[in-house]
């Protein structure tokens, strides 16, 4: 039900080059794919045709590719990767556009930001790691029931809905210039926990990115969320913190939920040099 | 450092919600998830969550009407207890979840704003936005992580469940999991085991459900000796977005909010929707069902929007059957606050935008209202006991089933935005059960015999190693079989259900079963190999496809989204009185014949042997409120429910007559 234009000349086929990896520290390498043309197509179904097909362009047999997907309707975020160059997530990313941007065809490309697995699919740990660095919860006492929590303004709810749309995609710090690529190689006799603590280091000193400064001031702006405001601070005061954002803007341009996270930055950079003047003073 | 310890498997509302109420309780969990517990189904659910509320109480509204809603929605299939108790606990599950940050959209003066849903009268639904389940699921995902950090829940996400640990008495000691990535397999030794898996959507191919909810977790268990219960009771939603690769939802909020439905009176009338005269246009749940209207349950919204495409050839679109769902009169800024993130779906997948255009919509497969069958334990006031271990706990001893995979709550037809509810509230009320069941037991995790775990782990790396290489000689493909499945169960077993298609369908499930069960695959590597674990799913996918048709085949009625118009009970056709009331009577006469031989649970026990479902009856506790026909929209609906009142009246002046 994509608007066509009804004189369009269809191609019969899709070529689709994909950038493939067979593990970690493996050497990528593309193979072409061409699958008949079908109206309405978006990457997640040239995918799975892929993946039934199993074959390329000249007839090789090959494994289907890897790649990470779930709800397809873009709220999850698992199907992030590269389609033509711009990190996106795969579901919504519609082969009828796409061939207008580009007819020869589509180039699928894991994220750039995040070690490769396996052909698309990334692991994207360190993303979850940095909502943990900035305690992204509500420090509620208990699970039990002590009553609702409190009476918050429509305005208040209206600006904090967007923020916690973030779905963990990755986008942002994708396109985030000062986000670098950490990738560890494991080593000899290192247990999965040794690997694990030696990663969240490397991490730790890493830029925390946009995704999670914003969630920092979700929190900050909840009644109950604002009591660890200091330490989420300290979070972002620290190594990796706020101060490592070169101001890009990459960030909110490529955001599929369209957070407003330059704005997040802006009212986390605020708060940054009140909490560090604050906290001189207390000294 | 607590010495008792809970696998939990799956990491969606009802699996979150069960590890952080373990976790508070001193338990150490690990909590295990094919997917990072944040991008879990439960992100998928729009509209909202249900409970009575400060508002709705002055207007009448009370626990005790949101429990009824649900069982008479349900068309009294559900065993009532335990509904009761998520209906007085709904509530307290909302105060919680407001506590723990969700932004649920407010009032003007700041108290949570409630919408009406489908099947009730009230506004009763909290909501944020259109993505309630994303916010609810976040929320809960926070509180996780919080217990990660501490220490309390390990997480093990990209692992595949592939099936219980039992021990020679039967007792379930933990699980066997796979990891997605390396393909290790290894056992996860516990006291106690939690399934919340969701739903089996996949089944069908496309559905709502996301591309994980193939159902296989559940048959695992089913095929480890888990009874699996009301198989056959799935759930079609009635409005989402067709699309080759999902039918994506649209919510019924798009209704509370004021959306309706319509069609052109003529058929495939060219005119472009705006230009159609309110005339020339038919509201035909509004006609039809004046008091609900748009909101009516939706099983019969799912069967009116079929019907008038399938046999009264209403389509909007000649080429593919829809209809409209119009929301074109609300104001903008309304339609952004309320419903942004579905329409914007609408936007971003059609191409076109709903507030200046109607949505073409059609019905698609969405919920699993059966699941694994589990006990419960019902209390003095006819609730649940709290703190009972039987609570959600499976016939596999120590193993518990929540959420969407289990078989409570909805009956035959679950009601708009109960499912967050009743996995929620799953998740927290079976915290202090589980915990008394670790403590009645004499052995715990640490002392299992290392031959149990080692069994288990060779039994799965065994059937892993044999789809690799077992199969070389045939050109079976995983992924064409599924679509095959899909478009038999499709076909045979939504909306419209006669015995000799399912008669059909079972024969043809079970070839492609033997076929499935002879896979090639082309990657046949030890590392992330998607294609095996796929395979896996797919092979696990026919003990369920195939308790949903023999269910569906051996229920020769109608009940709830299980639709058999051979058997329908027909609206009265007599105009004059005596007769009509005499037409009432038989009506009547059949309802409660029909009940005493169908008003019963589907149990399906799976032999392994055959390679199929062996079918038997359970009995429903309907001891709270006794079951009264369902009869929105009938003909002659009035008459039939004055006679109904009288006998319900009869019974209760003589108690002993009244056993069912």
């Amino acid at each position: 039900m994509i608007a066509l234009d009804p004189d369009a000349n269809r191609p019969k086929f899709i070529n689709v080059r994909v950038k493939r990896q067979d593990g970690p520290g493996k050497e990528p390498y593309w193979q072409l794919f061409k699958i008949d043309y079908e109206p309405e197509l978006n990457v997640i179904t040239v995918l799975q045709r892929i993946a039934a097909l199993s074959e390329t362009s000249d007839g090789k047999k090959v494994t289907p590719v890897v790649w990470d997907c779930g709800c397809l309707e873009e709220v999850c975020g698992a199907c992030t990767m590269q389609i033509n160059g711009r990190v996106r997530q795969s579901c919504s990313a519609l082969v009828d556009q796409l061939l207008k941007d580009n007819a020869d065809e589509l180039v699928l490309e894991p994220m750039s930001k995040f070690p490769v697995l396996r052909d698309l699919m990334v692991d994207r740990s360190r993303l979850f790691n940095a909502l943990e660095k900035v305690k992204a919860w509500v420090p509620v006492d208990s699970y039990y029931n002590m009553g609702p929590g409190e009476r918050q303004l429509r305005a208040t709810q209206e600006q904090n809905y967007p923020l916690s749309q973030c779905m963990s995609c990755g986008c942002c710090v994708d396109a985030c210039p000062q986000y670098n690529k950490i990738e560890l190689a494991r080593k000899d006799g290192e247990t999965d926990e040794e690997f694990r603590r030696r990663e969240e280091k490397a991490w730790n000193e890493g830029f925390v990115g946009p995704h999670a400064i914003s969630q920092a001031v979700l929190f900050n702006n909840h009644p109950t969320g604002k009591s660890i405001s200091g330490e989420r601070m300290d979070a972002l005061t620290g190594p990796g913190g706020i101060q490592a954002c070169g101001n890009a803007q990459n960030c909110v341009a490529v955001c599929p939920k369209e957070i407003p996270l330059t704005t997040s930055i802006a009212r986390a950079g605020r708060a940054a040099t009140i909490h560090t003047i604050k906290k001189w003073f207390e000294k | 450092m607590s010495n008792q310890r809970v696998v939990v498997v799956g990491g969606g509302l009802a699996g979150l919600a069960s590890a952080m109420k373990l976790a508070e309780l001193g338990v150490s969990v690990d909590l295990i998830s094919l997917t990072p517990v944040k991008r879990s189904h439960s992100v998928c659910a729009q509209g909202g969550i249900n409970s009575c509320n400060d508002q709705t109480r002055q207007l009448g509204d009370n626990e005790w009407k949101h429990f009824d809603d649900t069982v008479y929605g349900g068309d009294f299939l559900n065993h009532q207890p335990p509904v009761k108790e998520m209906a007085y606990w709904a509530p307290k599950v909302i105060d919680l979840m407001d506590r723990l940050g969700v932004p649920f959209n407010r009032t003007g003066e700041g108290f949570l704003d409630r919408r009406r849903f489908g099947g009730t009268l009230y506004k009763r639904t909290a909501f944020a936005g259109a993505t309630t389940g994303q916010q609810l699921l976040y929320a809960l995902d926070e509180q996780v992580r919080r217990r990660v950090a501490e220490g309390l829940i390990r997480k093990f996400e990209f692992w595949d469940f592939l099936g219980p640990i039992q021990d020679d008495n039967g007792r379930v000691r933990g699980v066997v999991a796979q990891d997605m990535v390396s393909m290790e397999i290894r056992a996860f030794p516990a006291d106690a085991a939690v399934v919340a898996t969701g739903g089996c959507g996949l089944v069908y191919g496309r559905s709502t459900m996301s591309v994980f909810c193939t159902g296989s977790a559940a048959s695992r268990c089913f095929q480890a000796g888990a009874k699996y219960g009301n198989g056959e009771f799935i759930q079609v939603h009635p409005t989402a977005i067709p699309g080759s690769d999902k039918l994506r939802l649209m919510s019924e909020s798009a209704r509370g909010e004021g959306g309706r439905v319509w069609v052109p009176r003529k058929p495939h009338d060219s005119r472009a929707p705006r230009d159609i005269p309110a005339s020339d246009r038919y509201y035909f749940l509004e006609e039809r069902y004046p008091e609900y209207g748009n909101l009516v349950p939706r099983d019969i919204a799912t069967r009116e929007i079929f019907d008038i495409c399938v046999n009264d050839g209403l389509s909007v679109d000649p080429e593919r059957m829809c209809v409209y769902l119009d929301l074109t009169h609300i104001p903008k800024a309304e339609l952004d606050r309320k419903l942004g993130g579905i329409l914007e779906i609408y936007e971003k997948f059609q191409g076109v935008d709903p507030r200046i255009e109607p949505m073409r919509i059609f019905p698609a497969v969405h919920y699993s209202m059966g699941g694994l069958w589990a006990d419960y334990v019902k209390s003095a006031d006819g609730g649940l006991e709290a703190g009972a271990p039987r609570n959600h706990m499976t016939n596999l001893e120590g193993l518990y089933a929540i959420g969407e995979c289990d078989y409570h709550y909805h009956g035959a037809n679950r009601l708009g935005a109960n499912s967050l509810l009743s996995c929620i509230f799953t998740g927290l009320f079976t915290g202090p059960s589980i915990v008394n069941y670790i403590d009645s037991q004499s052995g715990g995790h640490a002392d299992i015999e290392p031959s149990t775990l080692s069994a288990a782990v060779a039994k799965q790396q065994e059937r892993h190693d044999h789809l690799l290489t077992g199969n070389s000689g045939s050109d079976e493909n995983p992924y064409l079989i599924h679509q095959e499945l899909g478009d038999i169960m499709t076909r045979a077993a939504t909306v419209v259900r006669r015995n000799d298609q399912l008669s059909d369908a079972i024969e043809k499930v079970n070839d492609l079963h033997e076929r499935a069960m002879k896979v090639n695959l082309s990657d046949t590597g030890s590392w992330s190999n998607q294609n095996v674990i796929f395979a896996k799913s797919l092979q696990d996918m026919f003990p369920i496809a195939k308790s949903i048709l023999g269910g569906a085949l051996r229920r020769d009625e109608c009940r709830g989204a299980h639709f058999k118009p051979d058997f329908q009970k027909p609206s009265l056709t007599a105009e004059d009185p005596a007769e009509r009331r005499k037409q009432a009577e038989e009506w009547c006469d059949a309802f409660e014949k029909n009940n005493e031989k169908y008003l019963k649970s589907t149990i399906a026990d799976y032999d392994n042997a055959t390679m199929q479902p062996q079918f038997s009856y359970e009995d429903v506790d309907t001891s709270l409120q006794p079951p009264r026909p369902r009869l929105y929209g009938l003909v002659g609906a009035d008459i039939i429910e004055e006679v109904w009142k009288e006998r319900a009246e009869a019974k209760k002046q003589t108690p002993e007559m009244a056993s069912s």
